[in-house]
């Protein structure tokens, strides 16, 4: 059976904009989805609404054959009875708790000796065994996102939901939990619906991606897709306007990591620990143009396109290059006219090492 | 002293403390968590002991428990002794004066338990009623104790609704501070001196307990 969930609703609220999502995510095989987009845009109401915290005004939910919401029928399944792992952006530890309380304090119905294995079982995947016995406000931001996943997902919940599961951690743990979240979702094999406004998780962490503005649902598909090929103008403004495309690294040496794109060699910072399967983010800002047959700069990657598109975005112009792979450059219309260039004409992009930003995959 | 009067009375706010915990705990319940629109009214009600003239809460306590009324007839048939001027009516009237002092320390106490904590517990699949039971009251423990000793407290030293509802019976209805009240009328100062200076006593060891249970800073044992 096709695991899926279909969501069409409508809530209004007096103090910001009304959410009006219709959403069809494909949650099989076990995927993460990523709700996308800037704070206030209605994507936490979503994943409320799903967890049955909020009632939408009308509109239906239903997961796989069950129907969770139904304003026409009053349908309103309580968030007990959706066997959910649901996370907050701030973990909401109980504080009366111990870890081991916090994880246990889901699982009823088992037998003592039952809940402590499942404890133990959960402590264990999570690597927090020594935090047993600790309680939430001894812990370090990082370790209460463990242990705030592992009370989430220790009652085998047949959904997982994480609310801006990485915002509360500063920037290292964030990089480095990012990547072992990935790890255990995809060991977990439990479908998950993420909402984040960061694009380097999203990136990281998604299968697919919905971007959220507005309350409305803008665009659907693989991060990959939308980040390299928004649909519309809006959704580049979401998204901002990016080189994303994916990539192998090839070597890594004093730090710098030669990662091959289609036919071209890109330089970039190897930030440690780094896979093979990267994709690669470059900022539009990042890259400066430059006539053929120029000097040497300190930038490190130098490459020979020919410009594919030009698109005026007032002062700036932005300058697609197809150099092996197709580059955004954001220049100034007066550089554009000095270069004398036009759709065609060779050109090369520069970037520095440091512009590329990799993310594993 | 007369012993009889202090066990009455501290019976009295002792069953009335712990009957309000019982009664208080849902209504406080629905006082936090509801967002019905006429809420308000509840409320008010609620808080009408703070401000109502004994008496006026006495006289209408008798009025309804009275046999006239078909509450106080259906009390008398079933216990065969009419609710007023008895022990029970008295706790009846006592529950209904202190009924603020208990509710308002719970409803705050429950006010501050963070709503995420509540939505993590019904989102792991535990029922409202376990997330009431295992989380939302041991968060709310001081507020729990503050309302209980509170009620205890005023209880102790009420007096219009005794005299109103209980009456003045030695060793059924008698409290302390009525004794006071006819010690001093019968220029019994010596006495009224003691019982007073024992109530006195009480109610300040009492509300050092409240204030000491809520305390955040504790400079006298300070934490490692």
């Amino acid at each position: 059976m096709a695991s899926e969930i279909v969501l069409d609703i409508q809530k209004t609220f007096s103090d910001r904009a009304a959410v009006t999502a219709r959403l069809h995510l494909p949650l099989d095989p076990p995927s993460a989805t990523i709700l996308f987009g800037p704070s206030g845009s209605g994507k936490t109401t979503l994943l409320r609404c799903l967890a049955g915290l909020e009632r939408p005004d009308a509109g239906t939910i239903s997961f796989n054959d069950s129907v969770w919401f139904d304003a026409a029928t009053h349908v309103q399944i309580p968030p007990q009875a959706r066997r959910l792992g649901y996370m907050s952006q701030d973990y909401a530890l109980f504080p009366n708790y111990t870890v081991a309380g916090n994880i246990a304090y889901g699982l009823t119905g088992l037998s003592a000796q039952e809940k402590k294995a499942r404890v133990e079982e959960v402590l264990h995947l999570l690597q927090i065994e020594q935090l047993s016995q600790q309680r939430p406000a001894q812990l370090s931001g990082g370790q209460q996102q463990r242990v705030a996943l592992g009370r989430a997902i220790a009652r085998r919940p047949q959904l997982l939901l994480l609310d801006e599961p990485l915002s509360a951690l500063d920037a290292p743990t964030r990089a480095r939990l990012c990547k072992e979240l990935r790890i255990l979702l995809t060991q977990l094999a439990v479908p998950s619906i993420i909402v984040t406004h960061d694009w380097t998780e999203a990136l990281a962490l998604g299968d697919f991606m919905a971007v959220i503005s507005e309350g409305r649902v803008m665009q659907t598909g693989t991060p990959l897709e939308i980040f390299s090929r928004p649909r519309h103008a809006d959704v580049a403004l979401v998204v901002g306007i990016e080189t994303v495309i994916q990539g192998t690294v090839k070597a890594i040496h004093n730090e710098l990591a030669t990662v091959q794109v289609g036919s071209v060699d890109v330089t970039a910072l190897a930030s440690p620990g780094l896979d093979a399967d990267v994709i690669l983010c470059i900022r539009a800002e990042d890259v400066t143009l430059e006539l053929t047959g120029s000097g040497e700069t300190s930038a490190r990657n130098h490459l020979r396109g020919t410009v594919h598109t030009i698109t005026p975005l007032g002062a700036l112009v932005r300058v697609t290059v197809d150099c092996g792979f197709l580059l955004t450059a954001l220049v100034t219309r007066s550089a554009l006219s000095d270069l004398k260039l036009a759709v065609g004409s060779d050109v090369r992009a520069a970037f520095k090492a440091g512009s590329v930003n990799l993310i594993p995959r | 002293m007369n012993w009889t009067t202090i066990w009455v009375t501290g019976k009295l706010a002792g069953l009335t403390s712990m009957a309000l915990l019982l009664i208080g705990l849902p209504i406080a319940y629905w006082l936090t968590f509801s967002r019905w629109r006429w809420k308000f009214l509840v409320e008010s009600l609620v808080a009408l002991p703070l401000v109502l003239p004994p008496t006026v809460l006495g006289f209408y306590i008798l009025v309804v428990i009275g046999p006239q009324s078909p509450i106080g007839r259906f009390y008398t048939d079933l216990v065969g002794h009419p609710l007023p001027f008895s022990f029970h009516g008295l706790l009846f009237a006592s529950i209904l004066y202190s009924l603020p002092f208990a509710v308002q320390p719970f409803v705050a106490a429950f006010e501050q338990v963070d709503r995420k904590l509540i939505e993590a517990s019904w989102t792991l699949g535990v029922s409202k009623l376990m997330t009431f039971l295992t989380l939302i009251v041991p968060l709310s423990m001081a507020g729990l104790i503050t309302g209980m000793i509170l009620s205890f407290a005023h209880t102790l030293g009420e007096f219009g609704v005794v005299l109103m509802v209980g009456g003045n019976i030695e060793g059924v209805t008698r409290t302390v501070s009525i004794e006071i009240y006819d010690e001093v009328q019968a220029l019994n100062y010596e006495d009224a001196a003691k019982t007073s200076a024992l109530l006195l006593a009480v109610s300040y060891a009492v509300l050092l307990l409240v204030y000491a249970v809520n305390r955040r800073v504790w400079s006298v044992w300070p934490q490692k």
